[in-house]
């Protein structure tokens, strides 16, 4: 993979764990966050650069060279946060990579069909605990 | 009509009185409980306290039957998100949206909402107008802010009077849609002769409404 331009929105436990992740020298990478005190997560080695703003305010995409983004990654605590910026992203910036973060399992199911790669982290929880329970060896109560 | 309105505040309270009156049936979506409370008791609205994004709250209000949905609250993203699920999963088929960004009006277009505005535009632009001509009546941007709508009565020291629309020089995209004469209207052609005391139904594109107006009244401050 040649050099990549990677724009993670919202520097929490997640965004940062990605940042952490993807900061190596084929990756550019450039977080924001509206809360300062959110960079703290990331760690010592991280070599990208922050952005501090409302990522739902385009002056704030712009400033992060949106459209220069090969993947965007919308990572916040909040679902209609995440959508909308990952929408603007699509439909207006056309960054060609956008994943979305979404916790409510009926909303996620609304916007893949907007060819937005969602992840619901609800869902896939659930799964893992159900595959935990088929793997478990027969557990039934005597 | 029944038209479901998300949010509180002045702006839910009021509009809400407005469409009431005008037998519309209004539906308030607001997550305060408190604010909730308040609106039942001080209007005719039904009201559903949670998220205005939530699907089982918007069907609770019932989104299936809703003529329009508009959201007000002070959030871009939850408006917006509330009224793309209004339209793709109810089928609601006019969604109105109040965007607290300006720059996000277009977003919202694209996005699939019948109609966004951005309160601080409008409020701007007619303090702006109002500020530079004393002799504006009424104003009222249309067509997405695209164009407005003014009444402009003439006085004495207008330099239009006594001049025929035609002999104006008026912008291509501004027509005088009606000239209110002793309180009745007339349909003004390119020879009517503008005289003291009429009042112009304005309509102009919202980039050149300044240089007409002073071509009108010349009262630019």
């Amino acid at each position: 993979m040649s050099e990549s331009y990677i724009l993670i929105v919202g520097c929490g436990r997640l965004g940062s764990l990605l940042a952490e992740r993807l900061s190596t020298d084929e990756n550019s990478i450039v977080v924001i966050d509206m809360d300062e005190t959110a960079f703290e997560k990331l760690p010592g080695t991280f070599s990208g650069f922050t952005v501090l703003g409302d990522a739902t305010e385009l002056s704030v995409l712009e400033h992060a060279n949106i459209d220069k983004a090969d993947y965007l990654f919308v990572v916040t605590e909040d679902d209609n946060t995440n959508l909308m910026i990952a929408q603007v992203a699509r439909e207006i910036f056309e960054v060609p990579n956008v994943m979305a973060r979404v916790f409510d399992p009926r909303r996620e199911a609304l916007y893949s069909e907007f060819r937005i790669a969602t992840v619901c982290p609800t869902k896939l929880s659930a799964q893992a605990f159900l595959d935990g329970l088929a793997k478990a060896p027969t557990s039934q109560p005597a | 009509m029944h038209i479901i309105i998300i949010g509180g505040g002045h702006t839910t309270y009021f509009l809400t009185r407005d469409l009431t009156a005008k037998n519309h049936r209004v539906t308030i979506i607001n997550n305060d409980p408190g604010e909730s409370r308040e609106l039942a008791r001080r209007t005719d609205a039904l009201v559903v306290l949670g998220n205005g994004s939530d699907p089982d709250i918007l069907a609770e209000a019932g989104a299936r039957r809703a003529d329009m949905l508009i959201a007000l609250t002070d959030r871009d993203q939850d408006n917006l998100i509330t009224c793309q699920m209004a339209v793709k999963l109810y089928g609601v088929p006019r969604t109105l949206s109040l965007v607290n960004d300006p720059d996000n009006i277009e977003v919202f277009r694209k996005l699939g909402v019948t109609t966004a505005f951005s309160a601080i535009q409008v409020i701007t632009s007619m303090i702006e107008a109002y500020a530079n001509f004393e002799d504006i009546v009424a104003l009222m941007p249309v067509g997405e802010g695209e164009l407005t709508i003014s009444e402009v009565r003439l006085s004495k020291k207008s330099p239009s009077i006594g001049k025929r629309i035609m002999d104006l020089g008026l912008s291509q995209g501004t027509l005088i849609a009606a000239i209110i004469r002793n309180g009745k209207a007339v349909v003004p052609s390119g020879q009517s002769i503008l005289l003291i005391e009429d009042v112009l139904v304005l309509v102009t594109e919202h980039n050149k409404a300044e240089a007409d107006l002073n071509k009108l009244t010349g009262s630019d401050v």
